[in-house]
């Protein structure tokens, strides 16, 4: 019977092709609203590492200015985001956590050793190598640096698949020298492009690429590469050189750690708070000890990367979807009413009234569906007209698979919702009432 | 044939009951039925304490003037709309407190339905029109298109199955709503002046098929204000502000009986 009354449905439609028309668009325009701000906010608040983002955690030291903290806002207070250099190379010798790296955003000009590549600038991360493990970094050749290279700062590095095509046609380029901003390093590794959207382990730029290049935290720091980050500072202090900004109060550095068990996670807290208090007795931490270890989730809870206009947009879109469905629901009453002698005369020849609600379900469903894909049309320029208001939007404006399911299922449901009183008003009518007898 | 014919005209009438003897068996029987729409401020009856009986193989012209209450018994008889008190018995069966899912099943599979105005499915061609009923009753594909197909061929539109309604003569679209009726096999048809919308060669037409049908057993009861139609059934029972106010055994047209002595 489904395809009968898909049939009767067509039948249904193109008799009545504006009335269809106006339902089609406004479902349509109603999820194709839904669909773009649940679109950003889906790919704004999901989890950019599921599979271990509960291990993963943001380590917070409070080194900031005793008389003020360095977070004071609607979340209560916290210590600073990023940490000095001295407490990240400090941190780093801990051997609690499963895997943990300091980090810091840079950028190397690229020298290529085929002349028709031309130099380029691009971007890079200084690391150790627990960064590949932690973030299951998965390589296409080689492999990450060895400890001894993070110890001696050695001129290694990892590149991502998008760069080693560009400048090694794809091919195995481990153990290939790649000049970077003068200096000739080795290519120990070329790992496949990881781009977590959001980029939560360095929310400056949430929402760009991950670096092509992966170098050394100590290799990085001994060229005195660029710092494309944050950097915040307290202490007045004469900062004359890199050596004398190394040693500064200045925050800058990001750091990451795996704790894999609850046993793990309350040793390494002992570790930082241990760490804290003897930072005290040197005349540092002069505030009261307020470490944290925050995981991916709530880190990025915490930074709002997900803003509560976005929050707000998505509300008031699907009160938008709600308006569109009251004048679907008021066009459908129209359209049914309208054919009502039709099933009168169904109910006459035997039709029951389950018989017919199903019938014109499955008619509110095609038109539905015809909204559905309207929608994600629109939907598609809605969030083209974003990506073109804002550059960095560019990777939360995609519609994946599963937001075109969930449109499509959205757009289902909210057509049978509003299809139900119509379709049980013109199944409540007495067969007689229309049949024109006399 | 003709023995076929005749079987109807002698059935006798109950001068109590108006209806037949107790031997025959009884495909509809109304007892005291009467049909009240209220309003807050009016009371209508349409039907009041209405005494009806048809036999299996009748051919009943109900006949009266407009108001008089034909189409609401039409409509209750077939089910289309309830009564406020009495008692139905439909094909032996109590139908007064039948679920509105019985009602359907029973409309469907028993009964057929001929309107005025033919009440065909505009969209759907004439083999479609004539599916609908079919399709209620989860009929195998095939089973639905051979009694689609054997039923446009006895009304002699075999030729017209993928015309639409409106590609169809008056009479034409009557014969289809005749196919539609027939197609279910019921085993009582409700017409509801028929050829109403015809003009004499058309209406001359359909009542010949009705009256095909009849001899083939098929239970009907016509409603018309035609007293030349009425003549055709086996029985004319009048109606009158509700309530039935004449009843008239067949007498058998004496140019027909002439013309079947004739031919046997």
């Amino acid at each position: 019977m489904f395809t009968y009354y898909l049939r009767l449905a067509w039948l249904s439609i193109r008799r009545n092709p504006i009335l269809t028309a106006l339902m089609v668009a406004a479902i349509g325009v109603g999820i194709g609203a839904c669909t773009t701000t649940l679109t950003v906010y889906y790919l704004m608040a999901r989890d950019p590492i599921p599979e271990k983002s509960d291990v993963l955690y943001r380590v917070l030291v409070d080194s900031w200015d005793p008389a003020e903290a360095y977070y004071d806002g609607d979340q209560g207070t916290a210590p600073p985001f990023m940490m000095t250099h001295q407490d990240a190379v400090a941190l780093m010798r801990s051997d609690i956590p499963t895997h943990q790296s300091a980090m810091y955003r840079s950028a190397f000009v690229v020298e290529s050793d085929n002349p028709e590549i031309a130099p380029d600038t691009y971007s890079a991360r200084a690391a150790y190598r627990g960064f590949f493990d932690m973030f299951d970094m998965e390589f296409v050749f080689g492999g990450s640096w060895d400890a001894a290279a993070d110890e001696n700062g050695e001129l290694v590095v990892v590149i991502n698949r998008a760069l080693n095509e560009d400048l090694f046609d794809g091919k195995d380029s481990v153990g290939r020298e790649l000049k970077l901003s003068g200096t000739v390093f080795r290519v120990a590794g070329v790992v496949e492009n990881w781009n977590p959207i959001p980029r939560f382990y360095d929310l400056n730029g949430k929402f760009r690429d991950s670096a092509s290049l992966i170098v050394p935290f100590r290799t990085a720091v001994n060229l005195e590469s660029d710092i494309n980050g944050s950097v915040s500072c307290w202490k007045p202090e004469d900062i004359n050189s890199f050596a004398d900004f190394l040693n500064s109060e200045c925050v800058w550095i990001k750091f990451w750690a795996q704790l894999d068990s609850p046993e793990q996670h309350a040793a390494y807290m002992d570790f930082l708070n241990g760490y804290s208090q003897e930072q005290k007795s040197l005349g540092r931490f002069a505030r009261p000890i307020d470490n944290r270890l925050i995981d991916v989730m709530d880190w990025l809870k915490f930074r709002k990367v997900v803003s509560e206009d976005n929050v707000v947009l998505v509300g008031l879109s699907f009160l938008f979807l709600v308006v569109c469905l009251l004048n679907t629901v008021g066009l459908l009453l129209a359209k049914f009413i309208g054919g009502a002698s039709l099933a009168g005369i169904r109910r006459a020849l035997g039709a029951s009234r389950a018989a017919l609600f199903k019938q014109h379900l499955v008619e509110v469903g095609v038109i539905g569906l015809s909204g559905g894909l309207l929608g994600l049309v629109l939907a598609a320029l809605g969030l083209k007209a974003v990506r073109g208001w804002f550059e960095d939007f560019e990777k939360i404006t995609q519609l994946d698979w599963s937001m075109i399911g969930l449109a499509l299922g959205l757009s289902l449901l909210a057509s049978v919702a509003a299809g139900l009183y119509p379709t049980w008003r013109v199944c409540r009518i007495a067969p007689a009432r229309y049949l024109k007898t006399q | 044939m003709s023995f076929v014919l005749l079987k109807p005209f002698v059935l006798p009438i109950d001068p109590v009951r108006i209806g037949i003897t107790k031997e025959e068996y009884t495909m509809l029987q109304m007892e005291h039925v009467s049909k009240v729409y209220r309003t807050d401020l009016v009371e209508t009856h349409a039907l009041r304490d209405f005494n009806f009986n048809v036999a299996e193989g009748e051919f009943v012209a109900v006949t009266g003037p407009s108001g008089s209450g034909k189409t609401t018994f039409l409509n209750i008889a077939g089910l289309l709309e309830t009564f406020s008190s009495g008692t139905y018995l439909l094909d032996g069966e109590d139908v007064s407190q039948l679920s509105d899912d019985a009602r359907s099943r029973i409309r469907n599979q028993k009964i057929g339905f001929i309107f005025q105005s033919f009440n065909l499915i505009p969209d759907l061609d004439v083999f479609d029109n004539v599916d609908v009923p079919l399709r209620y009753r989860k009929m195998s594909g095939d089973e639905r298109k051979r009694r689609i197909n054997r039923a446009l061929e006895m009304v002699g539109l075999g030729a017209r199955r993928k015309h639409l309604p409106s590609q169809l003569s008056g009479g034409q679209q009557q014969r289809v709503a005749i196919a539609r009726a027939l197609a279910g096999e019921p085993r009582l048809i409700f017409a509801d002046e028929p050829t109403g919308n015809l003009d004499s060669l058309m209406a001359r037409q359909v009542l010949d098929i009705l009256e095909g049908i009849n001899e083939k057993g098929t239970t009907i009861v016509m409603v018309t204000h035609d007293p030349e139609l009425a003549r055709r059934a086996h029985r004319n029972v009048h109606v009158l502000d509700g309530a039935i106010t004449d009843f008239k055994p067949y007498e058998p047209d004496p140019e027909r009986v002439d013309a079947l002595a004739a031919s046997a």
